[in-house]
């Protein structure tokens, strides 16, 4: 865990929720800015060097993927937590491929926040129930795999611990249930990740911009 | 005929039963226009007399009689409206004919029409064909004849147009005035959709040219007719050069009044849509005092608008919209959130509608009895089975100290699992919540 504050940058296009955010944000951060444009927030987080960079998925130029991939081409050591009132799964799936390490809904309450911020900051990946689902559901099926079998499909393993995700149960209770450490399960989520933002899985993409039709 | 009577009353009884209640074929719009239609639609009183059948408000051309006589002899209307068309060149019979079958007629309520197998439509189909056939024939012999060279042609490119525009089956017939009525102004897309068609298409087609060439070979037009094709393609190129710019324009206009149509349309609906939703429930919070209960409230609005933005509302046969529903209705009494999760989303069935049905009484529970903070439901279909687990954060419970009531719930999860060839099992400890898991093997 980290000592020390951590330094966080907030960028969303609503200004209630920046001054929200930062109000809830306790001693354990300090923000090193704020930025509500696709431009000024590449621009910014290039200057100020913050380790954990809160993104809104849905703005105007771009979104919240346009500033990752942008920042992460120049400074790859960011890290990134995606927060958005979106749970539609293609949006979740794109920002995570553009290389978010996690995941949260913006009614998270302020203490998980700190967490998930906390654990985004460690190197960990942040699954929500949700993400675990649509993870699996990316992933379901044993359809023709292109590329690298090792990032195309998940081991039992992974399956088993995103299934517990999903389920609502948070890291410390999966490392419980299958008798693993709490660092085990991390790395097998931070495995999940790695193949949801590598892989080229035909299925992955498909599955993405299908689910609006289905 | 004879035949045709008891059906067209028994059929006109049920239609008039049918519209008492809102019958699933014909909805009826609601309000005045539809309380004056229904009174209307009441058995004829005995003064208007017998009817053979009656006519078709909703399928009409000129009084309905064609629309009538096809939905009780289930017959395409336009087999029949050809069949008057070819009569009618007969000395004017079939003008006549419509003429006293308009006069035996009863007023018309809609009802839905006959749906025939295929081979029966087929065989009825060939049935008028042959009647008709044999009515021209009867026609010609009593001197009732505008000339061979125009009865025959006419009769040759009616089947022609039978074939392409006639659809026997039922299905498709639906689908055709679907596809129809999206595509108002296509014939040729809506000639060229479909699989039998362009066999149909080229029957037909080869049909009606052979009809027309009859026509004009007995009227010794083929001279002519090159002169006339010359004529023609000249005025066409005229005109198009006179009236083309202006056409052009005048249709990008159409287009252009018609998107800007679609896009009010749009814009209505969304404002309908988040008056009646998202600013009802804004009014609500405003005036709830309770944080809890403007929690449930803002939560059960944020699923609807979700579901909405998202587009599956309305797809309410999906697993994850049942559980959606089940995880409102648990909010909104017990104000504890319940977090849903499904993979492999399909459509509901009866066997999975007892896994949901049993996930909600399992949600239900915690949120009752529990103290949870939060529920997660997960289901997961895959194609061999179904698990669900319901899990909450709560106090949780020793099972051998349970109280009766509880039991009860227990065993109807438990037992309407089992009836449906499940299992369930509850794992709990006093002070680490509950878990509920559910599996089901699929068929």
């Amino acid at each position: 865990m980290a000592t020390g504050e951590i330094h966080v940058f907030l960028v969303d296009d609503h200004r209630l929720f920046l001054s929200g955010v930062r109000s809830e944000l306790g001693s354990d951060f300090i923000v090193d800015g704020e930025a509500s444009e696709v431009d000024d927030a590449i621009a910014l987080i290039r200057d100020t060097r913050p380790e954990v960079v809160l993104v809104d998925v849905h703005m105007p130029g771009g979104g919240g993927a346009a500033v990752i991939e942008a920042v992460l081409r120049t400074h790859p050591d960011t890290r990134f937590l995606a927060l958005s009132v979106s749970d539609a799964p293609e949006d979740v799936i794109a920002i995570i491929r553009a290389g978010a390490r996690g995941y949260v809904t913006k009614t998270i309450a302020p203490l998980e926040l700190a967490d998930a911020i906390k654990s985004v900051h460690s190197g960990d990946a942040i699954f929500s129930p949700r993400l675990a689902g649509f993870v699996l559901d990316a992933f379901g099926g044993n359809g023709p795999e292109i590329g690298d079998p090792e990032l195309d499909l998940l081991t039992n393993r992974e399956r088993e611990v995103l299934r517990l995700i999903a389920r609502g149960y948070p890291y410390k209770e999966i490392a419980k249930h299958l008798s693993l450490s709490v660092k085990t399960i991390e790395a097998h989520v931070s495995a999940v990740l790695r193949k949801l933002q590598l892989s080229n899985r035909y299925e992955l993409t498909r599955w993405a911009t299908e689910r609006r039709i289905v | 005929m004879a035949d045709i009577a008891p059906a067209a009353d028994s059929d006109r009884a049920s239609s008039a039963r049918v519209s008492d209640g809102a019958s699933p074929h014909q909805p009826s719009p609601p309000g005045p226009a539809a309380e004056l239609r229904h009174r209307s639609e009441r058995p004829q009183p005995p003064a208007r007399g017998f009817a053979l059948f009656v006519r078709s408000p909703s399928d009409r051309v000129l009084t309905g009689v064609a629309g009538g006589l096809a939905a009780v002899s289930g017959l395409d209307p336009l087999v029949i409206r050809l069949a008057f068309g070819v009569l009618a060149l007969a000395g004017g019979a079939g003008i006549v004919l419509y003429l006293v079958l308009w006069s035996l007629s009863g007023e018309g309520s809609p009802h839905a029409a006959l749906s025939l197998s295929r081979r029966a439509a087929t065989q009825r189909l060939i049935a008028v064909g042959l009647m008709l056939t044999g009515t021209l024939l009867l026609l010609r012999e009593a001197g009732l004849w505008f000339g061979d060279a125009l009865v025959w042609p006419g009769m040759v490119a009616a089947v022609g147009s039978t074939l392409i525009w006639t659809r026997s089956d039922a299905d498709e017939r639906a689908r055709w005035s679907r596809l129809a009525s999206r595509l108002p102004g296509r014939p040729v897309e809506t000639v060229l959709r479909g699989k039998v068609s362009p066999l149909r298409v080229l029957g037909g087609g080869f049909l009606i040219v052979l009809g027309m060439a009859a026509f004009l070979a007995a009227h010794d037009a083929f001279a002519a007719i090159r002169n006339v094709l010359f004529a023609v393609a000249v005025t066409v190129i005229g005109v198009a050069l006179v009236f083309g710019p202006w056409l052009w324009r005048l249709a990008r206009q159409v287009s252009d009044e018609r998107r800007e149509r679609i896009r009010s349309e749009e814009r209505a609906e969304m404002a309908a849509q988040l008056h009646d939703s998202v600013l009802q429930t804004l009014a609500l919070i405003q005036r709830t005092p309770d944080r809890e209960e403007a929690v449930a409230l803002a939560r059960g609005q944020e699923r609807e608008l979700r579901a909405w933005l998202y587009g599956r509302a309305g797809k309410t046969d999906l697993v994850s919209a049942a559980l959606d529903q089940m995880a409102d209705r648990v909010e909104q009494l017990h104000h504890v959130p319940v977090e849903t999760v499904v993979v492999g989303d399909t459509r509901m069935d009866d066997r999975i509608r007892a896994v949901v049905d049993a996930c909600g009484e399992a949600t239900m529970n915690a949120a009752k009895h529990s103290g949870a903070k939060q529920i997660a439901v997960f289901v997961e279909i895959e194609p061999d089975r179904v698990t669900a687990y319901v899990k909450d954060d709560g106090r949780g419970f020793d099972r051998s100290e349970i109280p009766g009531d509880r039991r009860g719930i227990t065993d109807s999860i438990e037992g309407r699992m089992q009836r449906n060839g499940g299992s369930a099992s509850i794992v709990s400890t006093p002070g680490e919540g509950t878990d509920v898991q559910l599996e089901l093997t699929r068929r």
